[in-house]
């Protein structure tokens, strides 16, 4: 039996499609439930992302459980930066016990990078012990050795990072990962298709499905910034050109066609069981993207 | 050794602010070789709360200074016992523990910080010190190539590294290198990938209940030497 709908659908071996929604800063949940009701039919799962950039938002797993009323598919993102390992157990049996069975364990981005710099980090644990973590509570047992009641069951995801420039200690942890039980992949954002081509090639030996994350530019400017300031994005050169060259204002018709030009090749190459859609901010036009996607030449 | 900063004058003046008859004791160990709390640090500060008052003569205090040779021994704060007579503060340029070993000493005189204690590190070059060790109770260096994961990973990760380093360098900062990128290539050149590819389980932080306490009676030498 599959622990989730989305579980299912990897193994069904059709082309994944997943995006991720970020929670608003605040309790005025109507922009996420829009963004809910326009993605939960086009994706297979919809991420909701856990104070992404160390930025405080509505929690993830409320997040969750909207998308769940709402009729989709969740993958709740947790981090290891704000709750040691009491907070994270407590979260995962009530994630499971209300129907949240995907989970996308991740390090969690640095405090320094976000809004309440001042605050204390966490990381009690780190991603690969997260994972591990996941699969003693499906045993039986807490962290503690302490035999629970009603065992959680997850269908567990990661993180892993094709474009790194010291890619061998990324494969390294990605090992690791799928050791502790880790089930798919959702790569960073994919910028230089031979990188991934080479990492796939690499984790075809493990039994993993692998997603490639797709970031939609929306300005040379942004992906410079993006550059410079987000961890682990390298967007390379020839895009931002291709961003630049564009008229004034067009920057995001110009990112959505590079993401969905992106998607094709991927899907039509066969080179990774699916992709994950990043909008960051702009949830909205994923539908129109996937849309793209299915239309576009592959010709660029 | 411990390194420490000096705390800015102002915040200095502020503390002393209710006293009148104050004392610098600085400390002869670390914080004389990191420059924040010698002999020489303590004249220094004399100085500059003397000239600010001579700017601002609304504050009045009499300063008075001495350094022992380690304020985090009892026999050396034995030393202030001549010299407190009278004062209404003390202001220590030792670490944090030189701080709580003096106010133990002198329960009735109030003891100020003058110095902010910020870590366990090395001289990397000349007046340049890094941070190196956090005192976790539970020493891995054997595993990880002689590089601290807990101490030089932001995020103190055992696993191997988050997706953040470019460059090699650390995701908070241009200027710091990613301590996994170091250790993957030290094992590399150790011929111990095997440490590498290793799972780590998760701390355990029952090594550090604090304040932690070690008893070693029979290694340590009693008597003159210490005296
Ligand atoms: S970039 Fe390296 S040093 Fe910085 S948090 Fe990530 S693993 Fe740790």
């Amino acid at each position: 039996m599959p622990n989730s709908l989305f579980e299912e659908k990897l193994d069904s071996g059709k082309f994944i499609l997943t995006t991720e929604i970020g929670p608003p800063k605040g309790c005025d949940i109507t922009e996420m439930i829009h963004h809910i009701d326009i993605l939960r039919d086009k994706v297979d799962a919809i991420n909701v992302t856990d104070h992404q950039s160390s930025v405080l938002r509505y929690p993830s797993l409320g997040g969750c459980l909207v998308v769940k009323e709402h009729g989709g598919e969740p993958i709740l993102q947790m981090t290891c930066r704000d709750r040691n390992r009491l907070a994270l157990q407590a979260d995962l049996m009530f994630a499971c016990q209300r129907g949240v069975h995907n989970v996308l364990t991740l390090t969690g981005d640095s405090i320094e990078v976000g809004d309440h710099k001042e605050a204390k980090p966490v990381f009690d644990i780190d991603s690969v012990q997260l994972i591990k973590l996941i699969r003693t509570l499906e045993s039986g047992f807490d962290m503690g050795g302490n035999e629970i009641t009603g065992v959680p069951s997850f269908c567990i995801g990661s993180t892993v990072h094709p474009e790194a420039d010291f890619i061998e200690p990324q494969l390294v942890k990605f090992d690791k990962k799928v050791s502790a039980g880790a089930q798919f992949f959702q790569t960073q954002g994919i910028f230089d298709l031979s990188k991934l081509r080479m990492f796939v090639q690499y984790a075809s030996q493990f039994p993993v499905k692998i997603l490639a994350g797709i970031i939609v530019l929306s300005s040379a400017r942004m992906a410079k910034y993006m550059n410079a300031n987000v961890p682990g994005i390298m967007v390379p050169q020839n895009l931002i050109d291709e961003l630049a060259a564009v008229e004034k204002g067009k920057g995001l018709a110009k990112g959505k066609e590079i993401a969905a030009r992106t998607i094709k090749t991927i899907e039509e190459e066969k080179l990774c069981h699916g992709v994950h859609l990043m909008a960051v901010g702009n949830e909205g036009i994923v539908p129109e993207i996937i849309e793209m996607a299915r239309s576009v030449s592959v010709k660029a | 050794m411990i390194v420490a900063e000096p705390k800015p004058l102002d915040a200095i003046r502020q503390m002393i602010a209710p006293y009148s008859k104050v004392l610098i004791v600085g400390c002869g160990t670390c914080v004389t070789v990191c420059g924040a709390g010698g002999e020489r640090e303590v004249s220094f500060l004399h100085d500059k709360l003397r000239l600010a008052q001579a700017k601002n003569p609304d504050s009045i205090h009499n300063y008075f200074e001495y350094t022992v040779k380690r304020q985090c021994d009892p026999e050396f704060i034995d030393l202030l016992d001549a010299k407190t007579e009278g004062v209404d503060a003390i202001i220590s340029l030792a670490c944090g523990i030189g701080v709580q070993a003096i106010a133990e000493h002198f329960p009735d005189i109030p003891v100020l910080p003058g110095v902010n204690t910020t870590f366990n590190g090395m001289a990397s070059e000349y007046g340049v010190w890094d941070e190196r060790c956090a005192t976790c109770g539970d020493c891995c260096l054997d595993e990880t190539g002689g590089i601290c994961p807990i101490t030089r990973c932001t995020k103190g990760i055992l696993n191997g590294p988050c997706a953040g380093p470019k460059n090699g360098k650390c995701e908070v900062s241009k200027d710091m290198d990613c301590a996994w990128m170091l250790i993957y290539q030290r094992l590399e050149r150790l011929g111990q990938m095997d440490k590498m590819r290793r799972y780590y389980p998760a701390r355990n932080y029952q090594a550090v209940p604090r304040p932690r306490r070690i008893v070693v009676k029979s290694n340590v030498a009693a008597g003159e030497e210490n005296a």
